[in-house]
């Protein structure tokens, strides 16, 4: 905390970054986990597949 | 100092190499794209709410003109290769509708009130803004909440999908939207006052690093930057955790939702980045040889007023296709007619959300004056 009582910006990112990492390992625990030999290819450019179409445009 | 950053730097490049065993290359290239964004947008102080807030009330277009740069530069490169790969990339291209421009609206007004929007308020939060990380919160729940009534929004009247590439061909539709961006830059810069007109160095720099970031997502991910649909992937897979039975909704059980549902989060394009960037905000942040200072506080009316700011951001950002990344900065760069609508609407309630702001958001200090008054 500073002396005005707000929590200090490295304790909020930190917090933030809590809250990302909260919700991978809770993601980790009930998702399918990632098959490593079915991974996509490394760049979509040139792979011959199609997006994925899950986008904020999507319906 | 020294060892701080170097450390900062070890811990970006652990995150990537993490994802790399987790999820393979691509995810590894993904974080480290979002990783990117946010050390640009934090770093270089690189926004899309503040630039919008000042052109009206400062008239200063310097944030918003190197905007515009960079959406053209990523157009420039993405509506080309489009044109090239069409089975491998796609375009930010959503359908115009009553549903969602009553959503761009609304979503302009709430970013004025927590100044930030999609990218703004995961960099706030990274960056160690309180007022980011409550909002962030709402935003997950309200992405995730707009998912459940889409249906509802498109139903009340929609245009099919409009794209200038459609309308006059690739090249057509790049001259377009180049010249559409050079005429709202052209507009603001002759509002702006003398001084205020061409951005500085260092959002020319950025307006460059986001271009070059933004063509890197299109390559890798095979679609544009976006944030929402990340934050409402998010938000479904907390609910399932509860009691949420999602198998009975429209949105998640159409087959492209209903895989990323189902897998881990890092196999999603957007939850990736998003991941990337509040990192990257956190390390920039970090980087600095002081913090800036925190907010001031405010009254608890006013975090609730945050929380359910960033839940309406959420919300309508889903109703209107995309926020300021997905539906503005990808829209546009990509041809989508929805962009353009998107960015008029937006800007129509920003313009509202700045009178709004500084009735809703009371700094504590205030009111301990006023008491003592």
């Amino acid at each position: 905390m500073n002396a005005q009582g707000s929590p200090t910006r490295p304790l909020v990112g930190f917090a933030a970054l809590l809250l990302v990492l909260g919700i991978v390992a809770l993601d980790a625990l009930q998702a399918e986990p990632v098959d490593p030999f079915a991974v996509p290819p490394p760049v979509a450019l040139g792979s011959g597949q199609a997006p994925s179409g899950a986008h904020c445009s999507g319906g | 100092m020294m060892a701080r950053r170097l450390a900062l730097f070890a811990a970006g490049l652990a995150l990537v190499a993490a994802t790399f065993s987790w999820a393979g290359p691509r995810a590894a290239f993904l974080v480290a794209i979002g990783l990117g964004f946010g050390l640009v947008l934090e770093g270089l102080r690189f926004g899309f709410a503040g630039p919008w807030r000042r052109i009206v009330t400062e008239r200063d277009a310097r944030g918003l003109v190197a905007q515009l740069l960079a959406i053209g530069a990523t157009a420039a490169i993405a509506l080309p290769l489009l044109a090239a790969a069409p089975g491998e990339l796609a375009g930010a291209h959503a359908p115009v509708g009553v549903g969602m421009i009553l959503g761009a609206f609304i979503f302009g007004m709430a970013m004025q009130v927590v100044l930030g929007c999609g990218s703004g308020t995961l960099v706030n939060a990274g960056s160690g803004n309180l007022v980011g990380l409550v909002a962030l919160v709402g935003f997950i729940a309200g992405s995730f909440a707009g998912t459940l009534h889409l249906g509802f929004w498109t139903g009340l009247g929609t245009l099919p999908v409009i794209t200038f590439q459609g309308m006059l061909g690739d090249h057509g539709g790049l001259v377009l939207t180049l010249a559409a961006l050079g005429l709202v830059g052209y507009a603001a810069i002759r509002h702006a006052a003398p001084g205020k007109r061409l951005p500085p160095l260092r959002l020319w720099v950025a307006a460059g690093l986001i271009a070059a970031l933004a063509v890197l997502n299109l390559i890798v991910a095979g679609q544009p930057w976006g944030i929402v649909y990340g934050l409402g992937l998010w938000g479904a897979k907390i609910a399932e955790i509860g009691v949420a039975d999602l198998a009975a909704t429209a949105y998640w059980t159409s087959p492209a939702n209903a895989e990323r549902l189902s897998a881990s989060i890092l196999t999603d394009t957007t939850s990736l980045t998003n991941i990337g960037l509040i990192v990257g905000a956190f390390l920039a942040m970090r980087w600095r040889r002081l913090p800036d200072a925190p907010p001031a506080a405010l009254t608890l009316p006013s975090w609730a007023f945050v929380l359910i700011a960033g839940l309406v951001l959420g919300y309508t950002a889903r109703m209107a296709f995309g926020c300021n990344v997905g539906a503005f900065f990808s829209g546009i760069s990509t041809g989508s007619l929805h962009g353009w609508v998107w960015f008029a609407a937006a800007f129509g309630g920003s313009l509202l959300g700045l009178r709004l702001r500084g009735l809703v958001l009371v700094p504590l200090a205030t009111t301990t004056a006023r008491g003592a008054a």
